[in-house]
């Protein structure tokens, strides 16, 4: 069991600018993130699309503001758990004791939900039906490519996940690259290599097609896919690859007793508190009279949620406000030699 | 202003007074019409405000912007007629458009 001072849901930058804030005044955090990286949606939507309304920054990208940010706390050197998402949060006595999906398990006064609209989740097929195939034949995502040696293998997409994985997997395996457009969205380099290998027919190319059926007992046996002239067409295939990008989904915190409106919590604009003694939610995932979806928002709401937690977490300490250009503690902490 | 029908996924029709310059997307998250999630807020970078469009009105859309057909790649269970709503920005000339809400978004 991990203790600490606070414990962050959420790396996007303002989960990552709240654990500066807390580290600032001296509290120990940790971060969790259902993402493999850092950033958020900043990292995960728009990596490459400027920014204009960073207070002193007249223009960045995503990738550079999560930078900067990762920059300004590496100091404090805060554990960030990612590809893990928080499954459970339930009250101990004072503490609260949160759960993960990959069993880990945080005891803390105070958990700070900057969860964006939820977690990233794989875009998954249409059909209902799939469902009974996941993880075993119907996959969004590669862990081990040696389970599709010597098998048929139909890819889902138009992004460089869905070619590059055709180009790879059609190295060892039967490859069929389905998507609903002629148009690749993936790098040029990698459409000229599908198309290569599609004329040599070591990849069988489907375009203008969408899944429409799946067929199997307990493995995936084929699936039906359809044209948008109507035409359908079966395949025989062992498994199905969708690469449809991700989505945000509330997930689980839905269970955890919040006031939620519309997949945002409520809190209030003192402290960034929910209804739940200890609990805040801070960034693009609270909702309280006035509120504004912008980065900069999210950085104001850190900082005071984090002045809340110094409560929870030093009952007997007085806490005490202090400047970044005039604190010598602050500067301590920052690692800052003078 | 435009009258804009929205019929979303449980068959009931919701015909609403959308103000210029307002995108399809905004007039119905700010009317509590079901089914557009808009994520992203309109950055075109979600695909959760996926809408078919009447087919009627189909060819008097403004043509899509680059990046626009790359989003709804992802959309859940696209069609020739798919729209982003967000990048829909009503004009008087839009007054009747018609557009139909997915079961659902992803």
């Amino acid at each position: 069991m991990i203790k600490t001072d606070a414990l962050i849901i959420g790396a996007g930058p303002t989960g990552l600018f709240t654990a500066h804030q807390l580290k600032l005044i001296g509290l120990s955090c940790e971060i969790v993130d259902n993402l493999d990286k850092i950033g958020g949606q900043c990292i995960e939507l728009y990596p490459d699309k400027p920014i204009y309304d960073i207070p002193a920054v007249p223009e960045c990208t995503g990738e550079e503001l999560t930078n900067n940010l990762i920059n300004q706390i590496k100091a404090f050197n805060i554990p960030i758990h990612l590809s893990e998402r928080v499954d459970e949060v339930k009250k101990e006595n004072d503490s609260w004791l949160v759960k993960t999906n990959a069993g880990k398990t945080f005891s803390t006064p105070n958990v700070i939900i900057a969860g964006g609209v939820g977690s990233f989740e794989p875009r998954k097929f249409a059909p209902k039906e799939c469902e009974k195939f996941e993880n075993k034949s119907i996959l969004y995502s590669i862990k081990d490519k040696k389970i599709f040696e010597d098998k048929t293998v139909s890819i889902f997409g138009g992004g460089d996940s869905a070619l590059d994985w055709a180009v790879e997997l059609s190295k060892i395996s039967k490859v069929n690259l389905i998507h609903r457009r002629d148009d690749f969205r993936g790098a040029q380099s990698t459409v000229d290599k599908v198309n290569e290998l599609a004329k040599l027919g070591k990849i069988n190319l489907y375009t203008k097609y969408q899944l429409a059926n799946v067929n199997g007992e307990n493995n995936l046996e084929s699936i039906d896919i359809k044209h948008d002239n109507k035409e359908i067409k079966n395949i025989k295939t062992d498994f199905a690859l969708g690469f449809f990008g991700l989505i945000m989904q509330l997930g689980p915190i839905a269970n955890w007793g919040l006031n939620i409106d519309k997949k945002t919590i409520e809190v209030d604009t003192e402290k960034f508190e929910t209804n739940q003694k200890g609990i805040y939610a801070v960034g693009d995932i609270c909702n309280y009279p006035g509120k504004l979806k912008l980065i900069l928002s999210g950085f104001h709401e850190g900082a005071l949620a984090a002045r809340a937690c110094f409560k929870l977490a030093r009952p007997d300490e007085k806490y005490r406000f202090e400047f970044t250009t005039s604190s010598k503690t602050i500067k301590n902490r920052l690692g800052i030699k003078e | 202003m435009a009258k804009i029908t929205y019929n979303t996924h449980d068959n009931k029709t919701h015909i609403i007074d959308v103000q210029n310059g307002l995108t399809v997307m905004e007039g119905a998250v700010q009317n509590d019409i079901p089914g557009i999630d808009a994520d992203c807020g309109g950055g075109m970078a979600c695909a959760t405000c996926h809408v078919y469009v009447d087919e009627e009105w189909q060819d008097k859309l403004p043509a899509k912007e680059d990046g626009e057909e790359d989003m709804l790649d992802m959309a859940f269970e696209p069609k020739q007629n798919s729209r982003l709503s967000c990048q829909i920005v009503v004009s008087d000339q839009l007054d009747g458009l018609v557009v139909n809400i997915p079961s659902k978004q992803g």
